[in-house]
């Protein structure tokens, strides 16, 4: 019987043979990383360790980009102990404050994880690069402290779900809205233990920044990881990027699949999810006229130049609506300096919208875009659990970028088509 | 491991951002994240609980981020064992990995309800529900799975590993 992606990529990175689903192996590492809120702890267990260095300096990742500029001493006193460990053990792959960018958007971006690789990092959207065909997997600390040291991760070998996405595209339907759409038919823990495995024609049309936004939010339906198979569209993003060779490898037309859903995505709006859970979601038909006080563009989910560019092409010459705070936040410098370049910043700001450095904060209730109490926010982020941004009687509504930067304007939950 | 406690339900779904709210996670110190533990959703549960409680939840419990902050926060709080429908996969690891005993069964989420006592032999993989005079016998987790915890935690497996390889070489 044939193999799925996932069984390939992890039978090479193993010496155990005939790997079944439910079998626990030790897998050898290509990347590994961590950022200001979980490096802390996983440096202080790679000290306890008794590892005189890290597996391999090229292949370790620091990022400060949670509480990152220093939001306040005690972040401050945490991001400095990521510099002093990057130092210290001369890990190449630190990005400092003005080179940092969303680890998610970062990483692809800097051609550090590639296709066939398998990459741990100690936070859960670590699944973002199974875009590029990897088996990238979110851990904690420890576990991360265990893989700097000995380059290996133990793992159960998981079984897949397929999803196949085909039909024609409704306007303004992004990777978001059918990743969104996805968790609301199998539920938050629709995926739990299993990986998603995304396909189909639709998948094959979409770009690299749509395909890091559905496999970003494989973990809201609990998956170990999602991914897609590499094809001309991945080749062509990792050309000039790719800082060492890599595999590509696809599924065979008769591995084995726990399940195979197909979904027709002409019968799909633009998707909403209400607060409390990323499954509780709504098509954009039944969300209008919901009040907000906050519109959040950004993330390891949506702070890529394409979402950029949606919002802006919405945004133009209209006006922020006088009760709301629009904050963009590009997830990496270069996207930044991108969305420069190309006059999106302007319309941003001519709008009344605020600009940030790359950093994670509002999404996670960190800082940057707080809410208060019985506040309202639309956000492109990944969670709309109680209290992730901000007080605990505040609320968080999931949507793509077009409907975050409608609403925007509008003061309340909108399409971008009643902008006029 | 023999434990002793008893039982604070807790609904399907327990997400780590109610578990420990990410505003705390600019530190790391058990004691002080273990303050703010579940506050989002019962504010006075650092002060209801004693020593040596277990946590009685439904499904996916410990979903969302990765943060080891959230068992942390859970074991410095005082909870001794958690016994959930199911747990969300980092978390499952998390827990194991810092030495906090989970295990998962829809028989004891359903039966047990807060107030009880129970009495949970890790090792066996058995637990009594003490008030209502009923045992339950779950599966015993995977072998390699238990050797980690058996050596006390992946710490010390990794340490082990680290002097073994120097050894060889």
């Amino acid at each position: 019987m044939g193999k799925t992606i996932v069984e390939k990529i992890l039978s090479a990175h193993t010496d155990t043979n005939n790997l079944r689903i439910g079998d626990i192996i030790k897998a050898r590492v290509d990347f590994t990383f961590a950022n200001d809120i979980t490096a802390p702890i996983a440096i202080k267990y790679f000290r306890e360790s008794g590892a005189r260095q890290v597996f391999d300096k090229k292949r370790v990742g620091l990022i400060p980009d949670h509480f990152a500029p220093n939001k306040d001493i005690k972040s401050a006193e945490q991001c400095k102990l990521l510099k002093e460990f990057a130092q210290e053990y001369e890990i190449e792959n630190y990005f400092e404050i003005g080179k940092m960018g969303v680890e998610h958007a970062l990483l692809p971006e800097k051609g550090l994880v590639l296709p066939g690789d398998v990459v741990v990092g100690a936070d859960s959207h670590t699944d973002t690069s199974g875009a590029l065909g990897a088996f990238a997997i979110g851990v904690g600390s420890t576990d991360l402290a265990a893989v700097m040291a000995l380059g290996e991760v133990w793992l159960k070998i998981p079984p897949t779900l397929k999803f196949i996405y085909s039909g024609k595209l409704n306007k303004w339907v992004s990777g978001k809205d059918l990743i969104l759409y996805t968790i609301s038919k199998i539920g938050v823990d629709g995926a739990n233990y299993k990986v998603m495995e995304f396909s189909g024609e639709v998948i094959k049309s979409f770009s690299m920044d749509n395909r890091f936004t559905m496999c970003n939010m494989a973990i809201e339906a609990g998956a170990k990881t999602g991914i897609i198979e590499p094809d001309e569209i991945t080749l062509e993003y990792l050309t000039g990027r790719a800082k060492r060779p890599y595999q590509i490898y696809k599924s065979d037309t008769d591995a084995h699949y726990e399940k195979i859903i197909e979904i027709d995505v002409s019968k799909i709006e633009p998707q909403v999810a209400f607060p409390h859970l990323p499954e509780n979601t709504k098509p954009i038909s039944e969300a209008k006229g919901i009040k907000i006080d906050q519109s959040i563009i950004g993330s390891c989910t949506n702070g890529r130049i394409e979402d950029l560019r949606i919002a802006a092409k919405i945004i133009k010459g209209q006006q922020v609506h006088s009760e709301v705070r629009l904050i963009i936040i590009p997830a990496t410098q270069d996207i930044y300096l991108q969305a420069i370049r190309e006059g999106l910043v302007e319309i941003f700001i001519t709008a009344g919208g605020a600009v940030s450095t790359p950093t994670c904060g509002p999404c996670l209730g960190g800082y940057m875009g707080i809410l208060a109490k019985g506040e309202r926010a639309i956000s492109t982020t990944n969670r709309n659990f109680i209290g992730r941004m901000g007080h605990p009687e505040s609320e968080v509504y999931l949507a793509s970028p077009a409907i975050a930067a409608a609403s925007a304007i509008l003061g309340r939950i909108a399409s971008p088509e009643e902008v006029k | 491991m023999i434990i002793k406690g008893k039982v604070w339900k807790f609904k399907d779904n327990i997400d780590t951002d109610v578990i420990i709210p990410a505003r705390y996670l600019n530190t790391s110190d058990p004691k002080e994240l273990a303050l703010h533990c579940m506050e989002d959703y019962d504010s006075e549960f650092v002060k209801k609980i004693n020593q040596g409680d277990i946590i009685v939840a439904g499904r996916n419990f410990g979903c969302g981020s990765s943060r080891e902050h959230a068992p942390i926060a859970l074991k410095a709080a005082g909870v001794s064992c958690i016994i959930a429908q199911s747990f969300a996969r980092i978390f499952f690891r998390n827990a194991i990995n810092i030495g906090l005993p989970i295990f998962e069964s829809e028989e004891i989420a359903n039966q047990c309800p807060e107030g009880d006592f129970l009495k949970v032999d890790t090792a066996r993989g058995m637990i009594e529900n003490i008030n209502k005079d009923r045992a339950y016998k779950l599966n015993p987790l995977p072998v390699f799975i238990q050797n980690i915890i058996s050596l006390g935690g992946l710490r010390e497996y990794v340490k082990e590993e680290v002097k073994r390889r120097e050894r060889d070489v």
